[in-house]
């Protein structure tokens, strides 16, 4: 029995303890700081002040406006996630059949996942520019329609973040989802093809309801990935311009930590992120009842 | 019979034209980065778009050796990232594997704790870590990043590395021990090399955590000494007039070798991915 403990120690120490400075102490420190009154003038001697931060939040004004970056969250996350899956689905749906060059292709779709997130960011900031950006050039040579302010007006500019991410997202839902779709046994669309169903109904009968159990964990993983993507927001619309009308929650708190160091008031908002994931997260598990089997 | 011949035609052809169609969506951005990359000095503001540029040339890779920080950068990122990779994979494979094959208390509430961590805004730890790295005096060092990428990296590779090792029969260490192996031989001899998928997920995963990073980098790099290569090239497209040729001709390089490892691993990465949160 002794031996046992020694054993489970070894094993797990280490990470424990590592875990414990990088994770565990940071995360109680933010809770802390939380209720805290921290700025870049009172770093040295701040007080706890109880709830008046997350009252800050909910009822001060704030520039932007909280809940308006709230809402923008949602559309961000929701048609984001939206396209991820139904293109990385209809993809794999389209890779799934006998087709010459399919591992061509699929090679090819992956390539957005592939590269580094901040060049694709950086990369399509260059392509939206007005006069010299490549998406212009098609609009206003190619096609004839006037060239359109990408980056210098607020709906454009949030349009353009979420191509961005749109394009970068896509791969992962269809390499899930292709994955997800080979391990259907062959068995079921020939006892359907037998009984006369067409494509669209084998795809409706078969495929969707089998792929759901792979694809309800990674709609949750893209969720939160998409919810808390600070990258492409901050690098494409470089810090939430025009004039910090493209902000998302997560570009929110990081300029209102890192520009206008208000430690506390981020602190806060970070909590609430976090806590609105959270909630989402145990919402759509319990519904989908995708973890059953998770321990 | 001839009817569903062409029906049959016509459904591999829109496959192939849609598929076409989303592979050139794919492609774009990257051939702007190579078409900016192979761009002459005075054609970088070009607004025509050619395949390849006329008179294309490589003198942007050749400045970029020559006149920048391009190599220190490199120097820099390499090693943060063999850091946090080294870091990742010796953590993870020997945590992950005491979640996976021990049961006692606290083991529920570990798993869950890690699982939770994915939810937490980057800030949630970048803060409070930017304010002890200050405290510490570990701003403007590479031991700095190298923590808050560990902190962000290792939850998940645990999670991965014990999804994995769930899929591997106990029956094999028992074996190994009736054979007179002890327990932890029988992890390093028998369990560790059957894991090497995993390990390759972990340290894949580990170091593109380090190599792609930006926005913690921005906040704790601040001397251009120690730049890793992010904000390198960041700092190409933030000056006056942006330095596209210079940028182009950095992101391919810097790309290419992850890239080709990403696509090489892809299967892998992905049955770690769907083991780690669909078997658990």
């Amino acid at each position: 029995m002794e031996k046992r403990r020694l054993l489970i120690t070894f094993f797990l120490a280490p990470s424990f303890v590592v875990l414990a400075g990088v994770v565990l102490y940071p995360f109680l420190y933010n809770v802390v700081l939380s209720f805290g009154n921290m700025n870049l003038t009172t770093i040295r001697h701040w007080d706890l002040i109880g709830f008046r931060q997350y009252v800050k939040i909910f009822t001060e004004p704030s520039q932007p406006d909280f809940y308006t970056v709230f809402w923008k969250t949602i559309v961000w996350t929701v048609v984001n996630v939206f396209f991820h899956v139904v293109l990385g689905v209809f993809l794999a749906l389209l890779l799934n059949q006998k087709l010459r060059g399919k591992s061509i292709y699929r090679t090819i779709l992956i390539l957005p996942w592939a590269i580094p997130q901040y060049i694709v960011a950086l990369t399509w900031r260059g392509m939206f520019n007005y006069e010299y950006g490549s998406l212009n050039i098609m609009i206003n040579k190619y096609l004839g329609l006037p060239a359109v302010e990408w980056l210098k007006s607020p709906t454009e500019a949030f349009l353009a973040c979420i191509l961005t991410n749109v394009w970068l997202g896509f791969p992962f839902m269809m390499v899930i989802a292709l994955g997800a779709m080979q391990s259907i046994p062959h068995e079921l669309y020939e006892a359907a093809a037998i009984d006369g169903a067409r494509w669209w109904h084998r795809i409706r009968m078969i495929t969707l309801p089998l792929i759901r159990p792979i694809m309800v964990p990674a709609i949750t993983l893209g969720t939160i990935w998409t919810f808390n993507n600070l990258n492409i927001v901050w690098l494409v619309s470089n810090a939430g311009e025009p004039a910090d009308n493209t902000h998302i929650l997560v570009s929110f708190v990081y300029k209102a930590a890192f520009n206008f160091y208000g430690y506390s008031y981020a602190a806060a908002l970070s909590m609430v992120i976090f806590v609105i994931l959270l909630l989402f997260s145990l919402a759509f598990l319990r519904t989908t009842r995708a973890t059953e089997a998770a321990f | 019979m001839d009817q569903q011949r062409l029906t049959r035609i016509l459904a591999t052809a829109t496959t192939h034209i849609l598929l076409v169609l989303f592979a050139v969506f794919a492609v774009f951005p990257i051939w702007q980065i190579v078409n900016i990359s192979l761009r002459p000095g005075d054609q970088l503001l070009s607004s025509t778009l050619e395949l390849i540029p006329s008179n294309a040339t490589l003198e942007n890779y050749e400045r970029l050796f020559t006149e920048t920080e391009f190599l220190r950068w490199i120097g820099n990122s390499v090693f943060v990232a063999f850091a946090v990779t080294a870091t990742g994979v010796v953590l993870a494979s020997t945590a992950g594997y005491g979640f996976s094959r021990f049961r006692f208390t606290g083991r529920n509430f570990g798993l869950l704790t890690l699982l939770t961590t994915q939810m937490f805004p980057a800030t949630m730890l970048l803060l409070p870590m930017y304010i002890m790295l200050i405290t510490l005096g570990l701003i403007n060092t590479f031991l700095g990043v190298i923590i808050v990428y560990s902190a962000t990296a290792l939850p998940f590779c645990i999670w991965t590395m014990k999804g994995y090792y769930d899929t591997i029969p106990v029956s094999l260490e028992e074996a190994a021990r009736i054979d007179g192996c002890g327990r932890f031989q029988a992890f390093s001899r028998i369990i560790l090399p059957l894991a090497a998928p995993a390990l390759v997920i972990t340290a894949l995963f580990s170091f593109m955590t380090a190599w792609s990073e930006y926005i913690v980098a921005a906040q704790i790099l601040q001397d251009s000494q120690l730049w890793t290569l992010p904000l390198g090239l960041k700092s190409f497209e933030a000056s006056m007039s942006t330095q596209w040729g210079l940028y182009g001709s950095a992101s391919l390089i810097v790309m290419v070798p992850v890239v080709l490892l990403f696509l090489a691993l892809s299967r892998w990465l992905v049955s770690g991915l769907t083991l780690g949160s669909v078997k658990g």
